[in-house]
């Protein structure tokens, strides 16, 4: 079985790279991205039987700071 | 006065911490990641500059799950001393044994060059050496410094004297200019700055000499 996990910085966490990626867009001639936020997927492929919670549980120890970071599991 | 440097894979400072910590008076012995225990009579833990794990995931993340980074929370829990440099102070941070977290550079550059910084408080074992107000030079090095906290926390950071050097001139996009901060028992001290680069007249400054001589002679003496 498979989850997938996003990890996004916070609102309000300055993110460095999604505003250098808005201004490379605005240099192609991209007009019209008010911001770009930036963040990472982590696939996880899972012994059958692992549960959301156990999931949640990586997130919170180890796969997002949650000093700065968010997170959104998805099963399956 | 014994110290240990912890070792990770990817950690390159971690023998000029430990010629620091010796030049200074102490005993200094390495300790592997995968070790499970400080070794016996540690006075105070260096965490070493460098790149813990390639920086994969995020810098510190994966050294501060490591077995050794249990011994160290241990360490600190119980009122031990310890030093985080650099990658030491992310790593730091991800153990939650100094709140915050080191963000991106606000620049996006990785940086590397002398700055200055001001002592914000002599009132630790570390800074006592110096007087506060007091601007030193040291090198950094770093692609990930830009210390964030919310603002609850830098509040109290504040309020508890705990910020130890703040940048003259924040190269990193910091808040608050912060480039170290002490624990709530001002024993575990954590900076992006290298003061183990400027110990040594060799290296073309000796203002980190004071923090390394009055953390020994402090522990020596206790």
């Amino acid at each position: 079985m498979k989850a997938t996990v996003h990890v996004m910085l916070k609102n309000g966490v300055l993110d460095p790279q999604g505003e250098a990626v808005r201004h490379a867009l605005g240099a192609l001639g991209f007009d019209g991205v008010n911001g770009v936020r930036q963040g990472k997927v982590i696939e996880l492929d899972l012994a059958d039987g692992t549960s959301e919670d156990d999931v949640t549980a990586m997130c919170e120890k180890l796969l997002a700071n949650t000093v700065i970071e968010s997170y959104r599991v998805e099963m399956g | 006065m014994k110290a240990a440097v912890v070792v990770f894979p990817g950690s390159n400072c971690d023998r000029d911490l430990a010629v620091a910590f010796r030049a200074a008076g102490a005993e200094v012995e390495m300790v592997w990641h995968k070790d499970t225990e400080l070794p016996q009579g540690v006075d105070i833990v260096g965490v070493p500059g460098g790149f813990s794990f390639g920086d994969y995931l995020r810098c510190g993340a994966i050294a501060a799950n490591s077995p050794i980074c249990k011994a160290v929370k241990g360490h600190a829990d119980k009122g031990g001393y310890v030093f985080g440099v650099c990658n030491g102070f992310q790593v730091l941070t991800e153990t939650g044994i100094l709140p915050g977290a080191l963000l991106r550079n606000a620049g996006l550059k990785y940086i590397c060059k002398t700055v200055g910084l001001r002592v914000e408080t002599s009132q630790s074992a570390f800074t006592e050496g110096y007087n506060a107000g007091d601007v030193v030079d040291i090198p950094i090095a770093h692609h990930d410094g830009n210390y964030f906290a919310d603002d609850s926390t830098l509040d109290a950071l504040e309020g508890d004297d705990r910020v130890a050097f703040r940048y003259t001139d924040n190269p990193n996009g910091s808040q608050r200019d912060i480039a170290g901060i002490l624990s709530e028992n001002r024993r575990v001290l954590g900076m992006m700055p290298h003061p183990e680069r400027a110990a040594d007249a060799g290296h073309g400054g000796t203002d980190g000499q004071a923090l390394f001589r009055a953390v020994v002679g402090q522990l020596t003496s206790a």
